[in-house]
This record gives structure tokens, C-alpha cells and sequence, in this order.
């Protein structure tokens, strides 16, 4: 699932995005939406850098993945997906802003972040919660219930937030 | 008459009747008379005889008297009336006292007086004025509470096993319902259970309050004997600082810059404190004004640690219904909780510290943590992260959850039991608590930055890779997976360690701090952070504390874990790791004791009820005849058909063996509570301010030195006085004298406290500058000599000597300290340098007088001072108190013809004995 891809996009070195989107990208499939896609495909994208040695494997584990992701997603997942790949990317770009001009304002820079990354895991939380697939874990947690804690949970989050950006 | 001559006898008197002693009376008158006659004439020789005959006329007279009375006495043994003079008599005072009536009278001013202002029977005494002796009303009282407080415990223990019992008649059906009943009668089945349901949740919450009021009951000793005082060291800075709440409001609390302590410094303490507990209680003051109910903020301060002890013993219900289905255990576990001597140290009535409300905090987040866990619910990770922030507020301990909820994430991880369950937990509580925490100014940024933190970062990331990781294996075929696996976390891993070892040299994130590395290695702190290590709660635990502290529990506890392991859910992975890691700490250090009680009372509650449901519940094992199993169930019910079916049975199924196990668990019981008891009356509940002593008479004795003489600073120095003294008293000059302080027991600041070291370990030449730079006005000594107080500083002395040397070793020597052959003495051996330091100047500064010449004792460290006692040049003596546990001394100001202090001080001697001299020498006469 995709809560990998903050790690990945902070630690990937840059160069190697370049060559290993290029490559699966055209592989999986044309009719895709994009974000969701970029979601599924950035992750696996490092470890074939690690590796180098096989890249027909890797090429047909994402290709399998994204065949699995397309088949089996419901359209309000996909939604929550599309969310979480835009907080993935204000997380990236609040980083690299942090790494290149500076952390001064560093309350702000904290609350910001942590805001993208809390709401991130939230919107996982959701995600995992409301998969059918997992139904047998929550017995207690119907989908409504689960959005119920998702909405009082973001408040929170976001109280707190606002509270220490100074 | 040569006959009378001689003289009369009482004893032959009596025989004689009355006539003779009539004619006996005539003759010695009539000698009487001659010989008065011969001494007018003065020709007679034996005029002395006079004496003689005059007391012989008396004693004839005196039993002739008797005799008649005598004879009246006969005569008017049955009369009506007897003359007045043969009446009894009651003593002339009593024949002369007012009558009832009238001694009962009083004046129309003096009986309005009193119904307007009648005498107060008893009076909470302001925490500065003297208690010196206990009110005669509040030992009656106490002696009533005692015995009521055993009475509660008794009647609870009862309760319990009634429900225990309860619960078997009824109960046991429905948890486990044997299928030979459930198809016989399924309907009256159900009825009794729900019946039975109903009784027992009622029962509980009885229990339950019953067990909150027992655990608050239990703390308050100290106020019923003394009166409500605050205790030792950090109460009474918390007190000052809620009152500064209070009086000033939040916002200006959070922006206090206080500059009454740290002298010359001032301490931003808004900023620099756990504010947890003062908004507590502020919020519960004003809690209660909005109700109308006018309360102290004190009386908060003092009773709010046993107010909390209640929550804690349902938070620890709670806990621990969660582990395991039997609600005994819960109530035995919130029992335990709540009269326990290690929780109880630290949090008996007055003991306004941060750990009274913290363990609550404690042991509830933990039960929102396991709850959180086992539904996987996005909510309750919710609140356990808002109770995490809670405790942040108010704990440096935080850190032992920051600790610990990673770890049981790991263990969780390494036994392969990743669930989505644990994701949703895990990352909820993480990114909210986190946040929470930062939101504490003290805390701030250091939930990114130290090393402590790390590992709960850690394991949020982690879980983000096995997350994503287990999507893919949900996605793809396994072939593929393990070397997709395999590739992406040796990667991952890799980057992830470079990134650590590259911030963690590079300085971003802090590397270990000191008091940290004291917990793994402790010696550590001994050798590096002395200021630490001179804490008495921070040495390493001995092993009677444990039994003390927690008794029976102690052996029950290793029980309670192996039962854990037995089942070993994810919530009883929880307890074994909270296990370890509390056992490791508290062993580390006594204070830390505190965080183990909780788990300990849970692990033996989970013991003590897997016994008895055991011994009480256990079914004899015959399946065969469904009639025997039912009767089984209800002891009183199964007597009959036991007896029926009758085959003797044996083992842990007869009554015998049943009966044993379970009295005996009662006496065990029994004796834990009567230990609590004792324990927390004798040791933990002398509030140390006020010290009590017995007398030889087995009267009880308040020492109250220190509150004498920081009242004596109160009302005799002025507002902006300087008080130096060791730091151990800061928080108290500053709460209790309202004086400003050098340094005080936040111990921020470490060179300033060796600075205060340095001018208590040298002499006075070199002190005298330290203290005028520091403007320091008035020193303050504890010392224990003369009443074998073991606290006092010459005791901590050798703290301040390492302190100091540690900033300033070159001027200050731990080694010169001690004798050639290695020993730390005070009397006529001690070193040159020991004698000449400040402290030991100050200690025993005219303590000689208080002996006789050669006789003087330091009875703490039981040796003889020598004769000559020191001498002072650059302070005066100010004030000692009673029991001399304190002396202050005043600083002299320079001297106004410029001569140093020495000289000075040497003059005033000089001075004096050459006048002595010029007395006795000769006189010699002028000449011009």
C-alpha cells in the first residue's frame, strides 16, 4: 500500500527517478489515473536501483501490482489514494524547502510537516479501515464509524497544528 | 506530788474511769499552781517542771474528752438526731465550696460571649503558623478514621468475595456455559445470567467506589496527625507556582519569568516546568468557585495527590479488564493499585508533586493504548494520544511511554504479528501525540531532536514500510514478493541507518542525555553528573525496598507474567514488556519504582483471581452425568447432588483442598492490607517539614525547626533579602520564607549550584567575595548535631565538595577533604581544610557553649568536637532554631574604617582580653 512513498521520495536520490519512472510507466497501462499510478509506481522504483541485476523481475512485479491495484480498487479508495498522493507530495516539497533554504521558522516548518505526515497516516487509517478485504480485523469499526474518528481525529490534528505554528 | 512529779503517760490514761482521772486532774493543777507560786517567789528549783505538768493536764483533759464522747456516742447510737459535734465531717474546703447552682452561675456578658464565640474545638492551622501540638480532637479523630479505614478494607475484602462467590452461583453459567445445560434449559439459563449480570455490574461499581474511597482514605494520615502540610522539597515550589496560577491567570503563568530564585539569573519558569499539575488544580479551584464552593487552593494542592490515587485504582480496573475476562481481576488489580506502598509514597495527602497525578495519567493512557490496539480504532488512538499530551504536561516520565509503546510495537513486529489493527493505533497515537507533546513549551522540539524519541519515530516509519509492504503481498504472487522483499528492505534499512549515523554525528539530533546513560550504567552519574547522582531517589533500588514497597505483590507478580505468557495476546505481549522494562528501571533507580507498581498490581491481580477462579470455579470432572456438572456450579446447590451421585472426590475438585487454597489467599490478603497500613503510617506519612519524634513516654513530639525559622526569615529580613543555602532548600525558602534564593531544587543551572559548593567547601577569605558578588544577605545551614538528624548538611556535604570540583578543580579537592588514612571526620582529626570551610564553620559555631568545656558532642555522627570551636569573621550568628537543626547567619557588610574582616574580627578579641590583661596587671601611678 502506499504509505511507503514519503520515505522514498525523501530518500531517493534524484537522479534515478528520472530513469526508473520512465521505464514502467509505459509498461502498465494507458488508461490510468495519474496520481494513483505515480502513488504505485515511485516506490518500487528504488529498490530496482539497489539491485540493478534484474530488472525483468521488477518490471513484472510493478507490472502486477498496478494490474492488481486497477482491478481491485473501489472508486471512493482511488479518491482517498489521489489525497494521499498530494499530501505525499506538499510533504516532499516542505522538506525540500527545509533542506535547502533552511529550517528558521522551525515551528512552522514542524507543524506543517507533521500536519501532511498526520493526515497522511489518518487518511491510511481510513483507507485500511474501509477495504473490504480487511473487514475480518475491525469488527467493532463500521465504514461510518471510521469516518466518524477520521473527521474528530483531523480536528485534533489540526487544533494542535495551528496552535504551534506561532 | 513526787508521785505526779514524774511525767503522765496517755496510755495509762485510758484504763483509769473517771474518777480517778478527775482527782488526777486536781493534783496536777494544784502542783501547777505551787510551782507557779515558787517562780513569782523564785525560790523553787524545779521551774522547768512547769512544761511537763501543763502538757500532762493536757493529756488527762484530752482523754477525759474522749472518754465522754465516747460515752455519747453510745447514747445516741440510735437516735433521731445526733448533736453537731458527733456528726461527720467532710474537709473544711469542701464544707466550705459554692453549691452547684451557684458556681454554675455566669454573667449575661460572659454567656452572650459564649454562644457568639464559642471555643473552637478544633482549627485547620495555617501551614506557617506553629503546630507544635497535635489537638487532642484530631487523635481522637485519627484513631476513628483508623478504624474505620480497617473496617472499609475488611468489608471490601468480604464484598469481593461475596461477588466472587456471586459470580460462581450465577455468573459462571453464562461465561462458560457447558453445553449439557444450555440444550437442557437454555431459557432459565439465560434469565439467572442476565440476573446475575445485572447484580454483579452493580456490585462492582460499589467495589469500585468503595476501593477509590479506601485508596483515598488510606493517604491521609499526615493531615488527620499534623495538620494539612505540604511536603518536603518540590510540593512547595508546585504550590507557589499554582498560587501564582491562580492569582495571576494562565497567560501571564505561561510568561512567568520568575526572579526571586536563581538569583542573579532568574529562571523563565513558565518555560521551564511540567505545568500539568498546577493547571490541575487551578482548574479544579475554579471548578469548585463556579459551583459555590469556596476552597483554599492549598487544601487542593494538599488532597489533590489522593483525590487522583482514586482514578488511578479505576484506571488500573480498566487496565486490567482488558487482559483477561474475569472482572475479579480488575477489582483485585484497582485494590492493589490503590493501597500500595509504592504508589503510595508518592502520593499521600500533601505530596504535591508531579508523580500524584502522573500515574494516573499513566496507567489510563496504557489502558487507552491496549484499547486502542485491540479494536483498531482511529478514536481511541485519538484519546490516548490527547492523555500521552496530558502526561507530557505534567511528567518528565513521558518518556518511559515514549519508550515503552514502541517497544511493544517491535516485540509485536519480531513475533509476526504486524496487524492493520496495530497500524491504525500505532500511527494515530504517534503523529497526534507527538504533536501534542510539542505543544508544551519545556518539551518542544525535543520529540525530533533527541535520541530518546527516536526509537517511536522509528518504529512509525517501519510500520509505514510494512504497511506498504504488506499491500504488495496482497497484490503479487509470493515467488515474487521474497525477492521483492528482500531487495527493498535491505535497502531500506541501509539508507535508514546512514541517515541516523550521519544526523546523530552531525548534531541534529542530540545524542544521549546524561540522566539516560545514568540509567544503563550507574556508576555513570557518580563519575560525570555528580548534581544527579547527590539525589537520593536517583540511586540504585536495595532489594528490602522491594518487598517493602510492594509486599506479597512482589512474589505474585512473576506469576501474573507467566500467566501472560500462557495466552500471550497482543495485550499480554504489553504486560510482559511493560514487565521487563519497569523491573529493569526500578532496579536502576528507587524512584522509578513508581512506574513499576502498576504493571506489578496488574500481573498479581491476573495471578491472585486465575487462583481462586481456579480453586473456587474448577468443576469436578465427571461429563458423563450432566445432573453432577450443573450442581456443581453452585456450591450450596451442589452439596446435594454431589452427595446424590456421592463419589468422594480428591485433588484440586474437593472441598478440603478448595477450602485451604482459598483461606489461605485470604490470609494472604489480609496481611498485605494490614502491611500497607502499617507502612504507610510509619513511613510515609511524617510530611518532613514537620518532623515527629517520640518521646521516652511513647508521647508523640513535633519537631518543627524548619518552618520556626523560615518564619523567623518571613517576619525578620527584608522582602528582598538574599538567602543562599544548599539547593535542597531553595523551593522551600521560596514557598515557605517568600525569600529569593541562590539556587533551588530545579537544577538547571549546574555551575551556579557549584558555586554556591564552592563558597560552602573554602574558607572564609575566599567565600566572603562569592557571597558579596551574589549579594548574598543571610546563610542558611541544616544541621543535625544536636538532635541526630541524619539530613543535614555536613551529611551532604560531600556533595557540594564533588559539585564544586567539578567546575573548579584546581581550587577545590575532593581528597583534602579526608583524613591521611581516607576518613570523612568532623572532630578534632578532621582535616585543615574541612576545618576551615565555611559549612563546617557554620555547623558547629558555638556549639560548644551548649556543653559543658570538653564535652561537646556531635551526637549525629557520634564524636567528640574538639574544645575550641571555630570562629566566624565574615557572618553573624542570626538566628537557631530550637533544636538548632537550623542556623542562619548574617552577612557582615565591609568595614566602615576599611579593615578586612580578619583584623576586624581579631580586634574585637584582641580587644577584649587585652583589657582582661591591663586589669590584672600592677597599677602604677602616673607621674608627670
Amino acid at each position: 500500500m502506499a504509505p511507503k512513498q514519503r520515505n522514498t521520495t525523501a530518500a531517493a536520490p534524484p537522479p534515478a527517478t528520472s530513469t526508473s519512472t520512465s521505464t514502467p510507466t509505459p509498461s502498465t497501462s494507458s488508461s490510468q489515473p495519474t496520481t494513483a499510478a505515480a502513488a504505485a509506481t515511485t516506490a518500487p522504483s528504488k529498490p530496482r536501483l539497489t539491485a540493478g541485476g534484474q530488472p525483468q523481475t521488477l518490471d513484472r512485479i510493478v507490472a502486477n501490482v498496478a494490474a492488481h491495484y486497477l482491478d481491485t480498487t473501489p472508486q471512493r479508495t482511488k479518491l482517498l489514494d489521489a489525497f494521499m498522493a498530494f499530501l505525499v507530495a506538499a510533504g516532499a516539497l516542505q522538506f525540500l524547502y527545509c533542506v535547502l533554504a533552511g529550517n528558521y521558522p522551525f515551528n512552522a516548518f514542524l507543524s506543517g510537516f507533521s500536519a501532511t505526515v498526520g493526515q497522511f497516516v489518518l487518511t491510511a487509517s481510513l483507507r485500511i479501515q474501509t477495504t473490504e478485504a480487511n473487514k475480518s480485523d475491525f469488527p467493532n469499526v463500521s465504514p461510518e464509524r471510521a469516518f466518524a474518528d477520521y473527521v474528530v481525529c483531523s480536528l485534533i490534528l489540526h487544533f494542535f497544528c495551528v496552535n504551534f505554528i506561532n | 506530788m513526787s508521785k505526779s512529779s514524774s511525767k503522765v503517760k496517755a496510755g495509762q490514761l485510758w484504763s483509769k474511769n473517771k474518777d480517778e482521772l478527775t482527782k488526777q486532774l486536781g493534783e496536777l493543777k494544784t502542783e501547777l499552781g505551787q510551782l507557779r507560786i515558787q517562780k513569782i517567789v523564785s525560790s523553787g528549783t524545779k521551774l522547768t517542771k512547769i512544761h511537763d505538768i501543763r502538757k500532762s493536764i493536757a493529756r488527762v483533759l484530752t482523754v477525759i474528752n474522749a472518754k465522754q464522747r465516747a460515752q455519747l456516742r453510745l447514747f445516741y447510737k440510735n437516735k433521731k438526731y445526733i448533736p453537731l459535734d458527733l456528726r461527720a465531717k467532710q474537709t473544711r474546703a469542701i464544707r466550705r465550696r459554692l453549691s452547684k447552682e451557684d458556681a454554675s452561675r455566669v454573667l449575661e456578658k460572659t454567656k452572650k460571649r459564649q454562644t457568639h464565640f464559642p471555643q473552637r474545638k478544633f482549627a485547620v492551622k495555617a501551614h506557617l503558623r506553629k503546630a507544635k501540638y497535635p489537638c487532642r480532637f484530631g487523635s481522637k479523630l485519627q484513631t476513628v478514621l483508623s478504624r474505620c479505614r480497617c473496617k472499609l478494607l475488611l468489608l471490601l475484602l468480604h464484598l469481593f468475595l461475596d461477588s466472587k462467590l456471586h459470580e460462581l452461583n450465577l455468573g459462571e453459567r453464562h461465561h462458560h456455559p457447558p453445553k449439557a445445560t444450555m440444550s437442557a434449559d437454555p431459557l432459565q439459563a439465560l434469565a439467572s445470567a442476565g440476573k446475575g449480570k445485572s447484580t454483579r455490574s452493580v456490585l462492582r461499581v460499589i467495589i469500585l467506589a468503595l476501593i477509590a474511597g479506601a485508596a483515598v482514605a488510606s493517604r491521609l494520615f499526615s493531615v488527620i496527625r499534623t495538620c494539612p502540610v505540604l511536603y518536603w522539597f518540590d510540593p512547595w515550589f508546585n504550590f507557589r507556582a499554582t498560587k501564582y496560577l491562580v492569582a495571576n491567570g494562565f497567560y501571564n503563568f505561561w510568561d512567568w519569568f520568575d526572579d526571586r530564585t536563581w538569583h542573579p539569573l532568574g529562571r523563565v519558569t513558565g518555560g521551564t516546568l511540567y505545568p500539568g499539575l498546577m493547571v490541575t488544580s487551578g482548574v479544579i479551584y475554579h471548578a469548585l468557585r463556579a459551583l459555590t464552593i469556596p476552597v483554599d487552593i492549598r487544601n487542593i494542592c494538599v488532597l489533590l495527590a489522593p483525590a487522583f490515587s482514586g482514578l488511578t485504582a479505576i484506571a488500573a480496573y480498566l487496565l486490567t479488564n482488558e487482559m483477561t475476562p474475569s472482572s475479579s481481576a480488575g477489582l483485585l488489580a484497582a485494590l492493589f493499585m490503590g493501597i500500595t506502598p509504592g504508589y503510595i509514597s508518592r502520593s499521600v495527602a500533601g505530596s504535591y508533586d508531579n508523580e500524584a497525578i502522573a500515574i494516573f495519567l499513566l496507567v489510563f493512557t496504557f489502558f487507552l493504548w491496549i484499547k486502542a490496539l485491540k479494536q483498531g480504532s482511529m478514536l481511541w488512538g485519538a484519546l490516548c494520544a490527547l492523555f500521552y499530551g496530558y502526561m507530557v504536561a505534567s511528567w518528565g516520565g513521558y518518556a518511559f511511554i515514549t519508550c515503552l509503546l514502541p517497544l511493544h510495537a517491535f516485540v509485536l513486529i519480531c513475533m509476526g504479528r504486524y496487524s492493520t489493527r496495530l497500524y491504525v493505533a500505532y500511527t494515530t497515537w504517534y503523529a497526534l501525540g507527538t504533536l501534542a507533546s510539542m505543544q508544551i513549551p519545556f518539551v518542544g522540539f525535543l520529540p525530533v531532536k533527541t535520541s530518546e524519541h527516536m526509537p517511536a519515530l522509528g518504529i512509525f516509519g517501519f510500520l509505514q514500510l510494512l504497511a506498504f509492504l504488506d499491500y504488495i503481498r496482497s497484490a503479487i504472487p509470493s515467488r515474487q514478493f521474497q525477492t521483492f522483499l528482500w531487495l527493498f528492505a535491505g535497502g531500506t534499512f541501509g539508507v535508514g541507518l546512514l541517515g541516523l549515523v550521519i544526523a546523530t554525528s552531525a548534531g541534529i539530533i542530540a545524542p544521549w542525555g546524561g540522566r539516560f546513560y545514568s540509567l544503563w550504567d550507574t556508576s555513570y552519574a557518580k563519575i560525570h553528573i555528580p548534581i544527579i547522582a547527590s539525589v537520593s531517589e536517583h540511586q540504585p533500588t536495595a532489594w528490602p525496598a522491594f518487598f517493602f514497597d510492594l509486599n506479597m505483590l512482589i512474589w505474585l507478580f512473576p506469576v501474573g507474567v507467566y500467566l501472560c505468557f500462557q495466552q500471550l495476546a497482543d495485550e499480554h505481549v504489553f504486560i510482559v514488556v511493560y514487565a521487563l522494562f519497569g523491573s529493569y528501571f526500578a532496579g536502576v533507580m528507587v524512584r522509578l519504582m513508581l512506574t513499576l507498581t502498576p504493571v506489578v498490581c496488574v500481573a498479581a491481580a491476573i495471578a491472585v483471581s486465575t487462583l481462586l477462579d481456579t480453586y473456587l470455579n474448577r468443576k469436578s470432572p465427571k461429563p458423563e452425568d450432566s445432573q453432577t456438572v450443573e450442581g456443581a456450579e453452585g456450591k450450596k446447590a451442589s452439596k446435594s447432588g454431589l452427595k446424590a451421585t456421592s463419589k468422594p472426590v480428591v485433588g484440586v475438585y474437593g472441598l478440603w483442598g478448595k477450602g485451604m487454597v482459598v483461606s489461605a489467599l485470604a490470609v494472604y490478603l489480609l496481611l498485605f492490607v494490614l502491611h500497607c497500613t502499617w507502612v504507610t503510617s510509619n513511613a510515609y506519612s511524617s510530611p518532613s517539614v514537620v518532623l515527629a519524634s517520640r518521646m521516652p513516654d511513647g508521647s508523640q513530639h513535633i519537631i518543627d525547626d524548619y518552618r520556626e525559622a523560615y518564619q523567623w526569615l518571613r517576619q525578620n529580613t527584608r522582602e528582598d533579602a538574599k538567602i543562599m543555602s544548599w539547593w535542597d532548600y531553595g523551593y522551600q525558602i521560596g514557598g515557605m520564607a517568600d525569600r529569593p534564593t541562590l539556587v533551588d531544587n530545579n537544577t538547571w543551572n549546574n555551575t551556579h549550584i557549584a558555586t554556591v559548593g564552592k563558597a560552602m567547601s573554602s574558607s572564609e577569605e575566599v567565600s566572603y567575595p562569592i557571597m558579596r558578588q551574589h549579594e548574598v544577605d543571610y546563610v542558611l545551614v541544616v544541621f543535625g548535631g544536636l538532635l541526630g538528624y541524619s539530613g543535614d548538611d555536613i551529611n551532604k556535604f560531600l556533595w557540594m565538595v564533588r559539585i564544586a570540583e567539578g567546575i573548579w578543580p584546581d581550587e577545590i579537592s575532593e581528597r583534602s577533604f579526608f583524613t591521611p588514612r581516607g576518613e570523612y571526620r568532623v572532630d578534632g582529626e578532621a582535616t585543615e581544610t574541612m576545618k576551615n570551610s565555611l559549612m563546617y564553620k557554620m555547623s558547629y559555631y558555638n556549639y560548644n557553649n551548649l556543653f559543658p568545656a570538653g564535652q561537646a558532642v556531635d551526637r549525629m555522627r557520634n564524636v567528640r568536637l574538639p574544645d575550641v570551636g571555630p570562629t566566624l569573621s565574615t557572618l553573624e550568628e542570626a538566628f537557631t532554631s530550637e533544636n538548632w537543626i537550623i542556623r542562619i547567619y548574617k552577612v557582615k557588610d565591609l568595614d566602615n574604617i576599611g579593615r578586612d574582616h580578619m583584623s576586624a574580627a581579631a580586634f574585637d578579641r584582641g580587644h577584649k582580653k587585652k583589657k582582661v590583661m591591663k586589669k590584672r596587671g600592677p597599677r602604677v601611678l602616673r607621674v608627670d
